[in-house]
């Protein structure tokens, strides 16, 4: 198709805005939508459903014009060979017969994409701030993946949220009374926020610069705010909200630094630039981050910018190079690039974009906030969980993975890899069945990051989009049992596959995609092909970099973790003994419109990750053609060789296969069958658990070093106002009224006196005066008379007196003539 | 009193003017009745009349080739002429104040008196 890049970009455009006109509407219209807003919530899920089918759309135009990424001879020589490494990865094609294409299929070309200006806010001098669209392989999934997860999770929370139709009694809070808070329902202000969500989080995703992520990304932020306080009665659901917002804030703050540390050396926020003048190549303004960071004449290898090397070369040696270009000569650069000007630069970038990563996607030691978030519904857990924000952060990085330079993603690994293990031991003791599925996201989270940071791009991205699948299906799961028994706790449940068949299954679906159940070699779930690819990576590069060897352990060992502790959620839940006989009998299925969903995900999480047959389509290889050139360098699809690649893959295969059997068999064990008694464990065990228990003292760390310290800190900021600032007004306001008072007594004592005397004998003399005034008109003709009478006396004696006052006539030039002043 | 010896000049016609002022002013302030009043404001005007017209006469004037001797007429002319204004207004308040009391009795007219 000519023009494929606006008709995806209309597609999703309007994908993209649904959500916003679904929010505005309930926003105006919010109650008035039916009975107590009830449309509301077929509103916001038609508009998500309708962005749902034009992302589809979109795939499908993708497909249609941009041809199957993983058919071998369609796209190009890199991309045919990753798409087909993933395709035989699914597969399981033995054979490897394309062993020679590895060695020397070096990126000659950008992956295909659209990116362009929607809208410009405004241009600051140089900063421009736009809507932007980037439109690549890996948009469009995360617009298929989004959409749907959402939409199912949309259909759920209409089941899920019905009694918000009603008035609600809230059984966790507690009035003065003793009596439980009754209020009215909000149903249409949760589908609003979540409307509002599934929009910024497309807006995400489709953004082309980083400004507009940012935008994006703080919407993003302000809407789980929103959900995870959606009851905000409750104390700790406005804390949750609250600490949530905050901890973002810390990592949002680092990637406001990213992106000035970039933005003032690099002069764009475009991600990739597009070719606005349409002479065939990208140059000079339209270049964006990627390409001046990984120029096209290199091979597309990073490589510190000319920008960046003139600007730190300008701050170390005072130097005033005029402007980027034609101030610096070659010798100078290229000496300034020998010393490593400028890197610093790259790496800081890289590290606070990175940060608000960290922040968004729950990571060490940012990670406590998303176990908290659990205090709102759980369609919205389900929704943070897989499909937005925790997403949002693993999407970023992989988005910007251009731009990373080995020590950040050396940095990506290493806190992937802390996050990994800390939430995994974490949620072997967990107890609430929410919380274990937090931690176990933070988990996977932490397994999506180090699959990014050892160089597997695609293995990292592949695992956000398998995770999402199985994470939203266990979250819903999960919520569907709190629906039966109305309570979180798994003492509490036990046996209830009974009650809940659908749910059951389907979870035990879920269970088995995250650990990564499947049959070696054969096929598997969706976990299965994602973790093995992770697993895989994570072993060359131990093998690379020795030092560095324990990420691999770690990940190993977090496979293991992954299936006991969600085995054990399974057994706790659904087999064995109802624990609480009064809420196991109460427990019921769900109604139809929740456990469809269920089915749909569960299907999903089953093989989403499978090829489409006769096709040769694949998650994995639509992906990989979305990949920047030159940035696999580091990953093993594309350095090793076959036999290699084959190798690494037998091994990861099994160690992945058998470390999920060793933890599934131990939960069985302890928790299925009951052979091992947890209790013992947990007594022999009693610190270990304990300190699992408080999940690492991490937020009484927290609350011990910085909540105290800012404490601390505010208190001596407060006591410096109160004391000093105020002591300083407090004795400027005493001296200032002092002065009034001298002020006033001046005021009243001299300038008033002074006017009232003046007053007074103003007074006085009309007083006095009055009395002439008689009424009597012969009175006021002799005084007429009279005064006449003696002003002309007066005059004449003065005037034949000749006084100086009076001027005399000037003497007339003839015949002077006597005065006339004399007739008496 | 050599003015009766005298030819009749200036001084007689001011002392005409004088008497007819003092007249007037008495009568101005003598009279209860408004209207007398009124006449003694007319007496009082004349007698400047005549004042003006004789001491504006060419005939007592240094620069008599040069001026027409009508300055003190013009004068005369125009205080008549306010004399009328006069007269017409204080006749109308004298009928207004007549309409108001039922009498002209300016010594009752005192309810502005401060």
């Amino acid at each position: 198709m000519e023009n494929l890049g606006e008709v995806l970009w209309q597609l999703l455009r309007v994908a993209w805005l649904l959500p916003l006109v679904s929010f505005t509407v309930i926003v105006l219209a919010g109650r008035r939508l039916g009975r107590e807003g009830v449309l509301a919530g077929h509103l916001a899920t038609g508009a998500i459903a309708g962005g749902c089918a034009l992302s589809f759309l979109a795939l499908f135009f993708w497909l249609a014009s941009a041809g199957i990424p993983a058919a071998p001879d369609d796209h190009g020589g890199h991309h045919a060979a990753a798409g087909e490494h993933a395709d035989d990865h699914a597969t399981e094609d033995e054979s490897s017969a394309d062993g020679g294409e590895h060695a020397d299929h070096a990126a000659t070309e950008r992956p295909l994409y659209f990116a362009g200006t929607w809208y410009t806010l405004a241009e600051i001098g140089s900063l421009e701030l736009s809507i932007g669209y980037h439109i690549d392989a890996l948009t469009i999934a995360m617009f298929c993946m989004v959409t749907l997860i959402a939409t199912c999770i949309h259909f759920y929370a209409m089941g899920y949220m019905h009694e918000e139709l009603d008035g609600v009694t809230d059984h966790e809070v507690t009035l003065g009374g003793g009596e439980h808070l009754r209020r009215r329902g909000r149903y249409h202000r949760f589908f609003q926020y979540m409307s509002l969500f599934c929009f910024s989080m497309l807006g995400l995703v489709i953004a082309g610069n980083l400004a507009m992520v940012f935008v994006f990304w703080e919407l993003v932020g302000i809407c789980s705010y929103f959900l995870i306080g959606f009851y905000i009665e409750r104390r700790s659901a406005t804390v949750a909200g609250n600490k949530a917002f905050i901890v973002n804030r810390i990592g949002d703050f680092g990637m406001l630094i990213g992106m000035m540390a970039l933005w003032a050396s690099l002069g764009t926020f475009t991600f990739a630039g597009s070719d606005e003048n349409g002479d065939g190549q990208i140059a000079g303004a339209e270049r964006g981050i990627f390409d001046i960071l990984r120029d096209e004449e290199n091979q597309f290898a990073l490589a510190t910018p000319e920008e960046m090397i003139v600007s730190d070369a300008r701050a170390k040696e005072a130097l005033s190079v005029a402007g980027a270009e034609g101030g610096a000569t070659e010798e100078q650069l290229a000496a300034w690039r020998e010393e490593d000007y400028g890197y610093t630069l790259l790496v800081i970038g890289g590290l606070g974009i990175f940060c608000g990563c960290v922040g968004k996607s729950a990571q060490f030691p940012l990670h406590v906030w998303l176990p908290d978030a659990m205090e709102g519904p759980t369609p919205v857990s389900a929704l943070v969980h897989s499909a937005t924000m925790v997403a949002a952060g693993v999407y970023l990085v992989g988005r910007f993975y251009p731009a990373f330079p080995p020590e950040v993603l050396t940095v990506i690994a290493v806190v992937g890899a802390i996050t990994l293990f800390l939430a995994a031991t974490i949620a072997i003791t967990a107890t609430d069945i929410k919380r274990v599925l937090a931690y176990s996201t933070v988990s996977q989270l932490g397994y999506m990051m180090l699959a990014l940071g050892v160089g597997g791009w695609l293995a990292g991205m592949f695992h956000l989009f398998t995770h999402a699948f199985f994470k939203s299906l266990l979250f819903l799961c999960s919520g569907s049992v709190i629906h039966a028994v109305h309570s979180n706790e798994m003492t509490d449940m036990g046996g209830l596959r009974k009650k809940m068949p659908y749910t059951a299954w389907t979870m035990l679906v879920g269970c088995l995609a995250i650990a990564g159940a499947g049959i070696p070699f054969v096929i598997g779930l969706s976990g299965y092909y994602s973790k093995d690819m992770i697993l895989m990576q994570a072993m060359w590069f131990a093998g690379e970099r020795p030092i560095a060897g324990w990420v691999f352990y770690v990940a190993a060992g977090g496979a293991a973790i992954t299936a006991f502790y969600m085995f054990r959620l399974w057994y706790m839940t659904f087999a064995g003994e109802p624990r609480d006989r009064h809420r196991y009998e109460h427990a019921h299925e769900s109604p139809k419109v929740m456990y469809v969903p269920l089915l749909v995900l569960a299907a999903l999480a089953v093989c989403v990750a499978w090829p489409v047959p006769f096709m040769g389509l694949s998650l994995a290889g639509m992906l990989a053609s979305a990949q920047w050139p030159a940035t696999e360098a580091a990953s093993v699809l594309a350095v090793a060789a076959a036999a290699d690649v084959h190798d690494y893959h037998v091994a990861a295969t099994l160690i992945a296969f058998g470390t999920a059997l060793g933890g599934f068999l131990l939960a069985t064990v302890i928790y299925g069958l009951r052979k091992l008694n947890a209790e013992d464990a947990r007594r022999r065990f009693a610190p270990a658990h304990r300190f699992l228990l408080n999940k690492w003292y991490f937020d009484e760390l927290y609350e011990a070093t910085f909540v105290r310290f800012t404490f601390f800190v505010s208190r001596l900021v407060a006591d410096f106002d109160k004391k000093i600032i105020d002591g300083f007004i407090d004795r400027l306001a005493i001296w200032t009224r002092w002065t009034a008072r001298v002020d006033d007594f001046i005021d009243r004592t001299f300038v008033d006196g002074l006017v009232n005397l003046l007053a007074g004998w103003t007074y006085g003399a009309g007083r006095s005066l009055r009395r002439v005034q008689t009424g009597k008109l012969h009175h006021y003709v002799m005084f007429i008379v009279l005064a006449t009478v003696v002003l002309f006396v007066v005059i004449s004696f003065w005037a034949s007196l000749g006084p100086a006052g009076v001027r005399q006539p000037p003497p007339l030039p003839e015949t002077p003539v006597e005065t006339a002043a004399n007739p008496t | 009193m050599d003015l009766l010896t005298q030819p009749v000049g200036v001084s007689h016609f001011m002392v005409v003017g004088a008497v007819l002022f003092v007249t007037g002013a008495v009568c101005m302030a003598t009279k209860r009745n408004l209207l007398g009043v009124l006449m003694g404001i007319e007496l009082v005007l004349n007698g400047a009349n005549v004042n003006f017209v004789a001491l504006g006469s060419k005939f007592l004037r240094a620069d008599a080739d040069l001026a027409l001797g009508l300055d003190g007429q013009l004068i005369a002319l125009f205080v008549i002429v306010l004399a009328a204004a006069e007269a017409a207004v204080a006749l109308a308040i004298a009928l207004n104040y007549y309409n108001n009391h039922a009498t002209i009795d300016v010594d009752r007219a005192d309810e502005l008196k401060g």
